[in-house]
């Protein structure tokens, strides 16, 4: 006992200094990507005088009145961006779930190529179609139409929701599915009465990815829409003023457009780890 | 209730690999209790899936009750199968877990509420367990849960892929007989796989030893014990394994350590008509009686072994000597009396009767008639 006691004390202090220097770094790294954060809420909270300073005051008199400001306006842009976000996120669930059942569980020919085909659509620079898909929008009459975002938005996430799900269908253990043929199930028995409760909580998170990520979408919105679907990003860049300070203002309404993804997420933090990690557990 | 049959059942994974399962025939009559068993690799869980139709046949066929089922879907075969794993469904209740194949059949619920009451009382699940979901049971539980899964379905054929091997060493004793009992009391058809030679023995009506994807010999198990046919099924039925020992022919007999071993005539006939040199000859643990008398060749005509007991493993009622020879090689080993074995490091002389010894061909492993 008394042994393992004295060579345990100088191995512990022997790793201090490296334990000490990862965590410097960690919270260095973890401080550099939070700071810009900060920096809006806290400028949200000023007035615009106190905004632009130089050195940055951080002795001032919180006021609302940006949020206010900010806020008015906001209804439609909000509006169009919760129809968008889970418009798309519900087709690209639905058309994920068959998708990546038809990629795994039982893989139809050449799945390799599908798969690969899908990702492969995320390599080409979105910018590189926008023209063409203006030209469908206006010929299709969907340009400044919310389906139209929701369209592109389902595309966009496709991709990845399939990879993401065909990823957890794979965790289901093979016997399961098997009993389940034995048993007499179906293919939509399989899928919604046993693939699907074992991986909902991967599910979950793919939703969670696909709502951040239409959510937070600017490129293709500003491009193809103007008013009848304009979003919240576009909200934040049109809340600039022609002249003068706004850079509170800017804030306040930047504050108000990432609060519903930091609430989703911390809300889905847990199934969001485990979603995420569930290959790993087995 | 219904027999099942294999016909020339075969099954390839790959062109390059040698077939997982080489033309298996294989009758099990009705009611009966029928183990395959055999190393991993050796096809026998193939053979289970198969008949289950969760694996397709690259030849032959396969029939339960008369009939040819190789194209009949899993569901439509009338069969139940308990997994290794239970493969029970994590997000149901017990309940619904055991009443899933009903539900699928379209029986009432009521109905479906009474077959899970009557197997919850054969398998002693206690009632509050039903609402319980798997997560929440032990281990020995989930099995129970498992076979009562198969239970209700009233099938005619159970397939179990070896249901034991996910329990403690005393659980599995336990259980084991009471599949054995369950089975006995149903009636119903049963094809058993385990890689477990004692599961094998103690529960099958017949066993089927399997290996390399080939049935070995299919016999009640004390036949497999008595009269292996070949090398394979003799070193692989009985615990501890028989010794096997390459040893060259003399006269009357086979040499082993400086000492000529007696062999019943019609072995030694057999071995002259193959035209050996050598053979191998295998003897069982509790066929080597230790003896006090002087080495030679026993008075009954017995044969004669020398060697040291090098360890001793005692298992309370008995123990085994693990004797090395002096020619070196791998220790034999002897079953004997547990209260006083003798220490290691003593020499001892161990008797065994001429047709105790079994006989093989050193190259094909084919049992010498004896």
């Amino acid at each position: 006992m008394t042994a393992i006691t004295v060579r345990r004390g100088p191995r512990r202090l022997r790793e201090l200094p490296g334990k000490i220097g990862w965590a410097v770094l960690a919270w260095a790294v973890a401080i550099a990507f939070f700071i810009p954060v900060l920096w809006m809420v806290i400028t949200a909270f000023k007035p615009e005088s106190a905004a632009e300073t130089w050195p940055p005051k951080f002795v001032f008199t919180p006021t609302l009145a940006e949020f206010r400001l900010a806020v008015t306006g906001m209804g439609p842009f909000l509006l169009h961006s919760v129809l968008a976000t889970v418009g798309s996120t519900i087709l690209v669930l639905l058309l994920g779930v068959p998708a990546a059942y038809a990629l795994s569980v039982h893989p139809v020919g050449r799945w390799r190529d599908g798969l690969f085909f899908f990702i492969s659509t995320k390599m080409l620079p979105i910018v590189a179609a926008i023209g063409p898909l203006y030209v469908i929008a206006l010929h299709t009459h969907l340009l400044d139409s919310i389906w139209l975002l929701v369209i592109l938005y389902t595309a966009m996430n496709l991709p990845l929701a399939v990879w993401m799900i065909r990823s957890f269908m794979l965790e289901v253990p093979k016997e399961l599915l098997e009993a389940a043929r034995l048993d007499g199930a179906g293919r939509l028995r399989e899928i919604g009465g046993v693939i699907l409760p074992i991986i909902s909580p991967g599910l979950v998170s793919t939703a969670l990815i696909c709502v951040i990520f239409a959510w937070n979408e600017l490129f293709l919105a500003i491009n193809l829409t103007v008013t009848n679907a304009a979003t919240l990003p576009m909200f934040l860049i049109s809340s600039v003023p022609q002249e003068g300070l706004f850079i509170a203002h800017l804030c306040a309404a930047a504050t108000i457009a990432s609060v519903p993804v930091i609430i989703v997420g911390w809300i889905a933090q847990r199934s969001l780890v485990r979603g995420l990690s569930m290959g790993a557990i087995k | 209730m219904a027999s099942v049959s294999y016909v020339s059942a075969s099954r390839v994974y790959g062109k390059d690999t040698p077939p997982a399962l080489d033309s298996l025939d294989l009758d099990i009559s009705d009611g009966e209790f029928m183990v395959l068993v055999g190393p991993s690799g050796s096809g026998k869980t193939t053979a289970l899936r198969m008949l289950a139709g969760l694996e397709p046949l690259d030849g032959g066929r396969v029939e339960i009750g008369g009939r040819d089922v190789s194209d009949v879907p899993p569901k439509d075969r009338d069969i139940a199968m308990v997994f290794q794993n239970y493969a029970l469904y994590p997000q149901k209740t017990v309940a619904d877990n055991m009443a899933f194949a009903l539900k699928m059949q379209k029986v009432p619920k009521a109905d479906r509420d009474r077959r899970v009451m009557e197997a919850a009382r054969l398998l002693d699940l206690d009632e509050g367990l039903l609402s319980r979901k798997p997560r929440q049971l032990s281990g020995g539980q989930r099995q129970r849960v498992a076979m009562g899964r198969a239970i209700v379905r009233e099938p005619k054929v159970f397939l179990m892929d070896e249901p034991l091997s996910n329990l403690d060493a005393k659980l599995r004793v336990q259980t084991r007989s009471q599949i054995a009992e369950l089975q006995r009391r149903l009636q119903i058809t049963t094809v058993y796989v385990t890689h477990d030679q004692v599961e094998a023995m103690t529960m099958g009506h017949r066993v089927a030893v399997l290996s390399q994807g080939q049935l070995q010999q299919c016999a009640t198990p004390r036949e497999l014990y008595d009269n292996p046919v070949n090398q394979f099924v003799a070193g692989f039925i009985g615990s501890p394994a028989m010794n096997l020992r390459t040893a060259p022919l003399a006269d009357g007999g086979a040499r082993l350590a400086n000492r000529v071993l007696p062999l019943p005539a019609a072995v030694r006939t057999a071995a002259r008509d193959a035209n050996l040199s050598e053979l191998v000859i295998g003897m069982r643990p509790e066929h080597l009686h230790l003896t006090g008398g002087q080495p030679g060749q026993g008075p009954d005509g017995s044969g004669e072994l020398t060697g040291e007991v090098i360890l001793v493993e005692e298992l309370g009622a008995d123990a085994l000597l693990h004797v090395r020879l002096p020619e070196g090689g791998a220790p034999i080993v002897t079953r004997t009396e547990g209260r006083k074995p003798p220490a290691p490091g003593r020499e001892v002389t161990l008797r065994i009767q001429p047709e105790e010894i079994f006989a093989f061909h050193p190259g094909t492993g084919a049992r010498l008639a004896g």
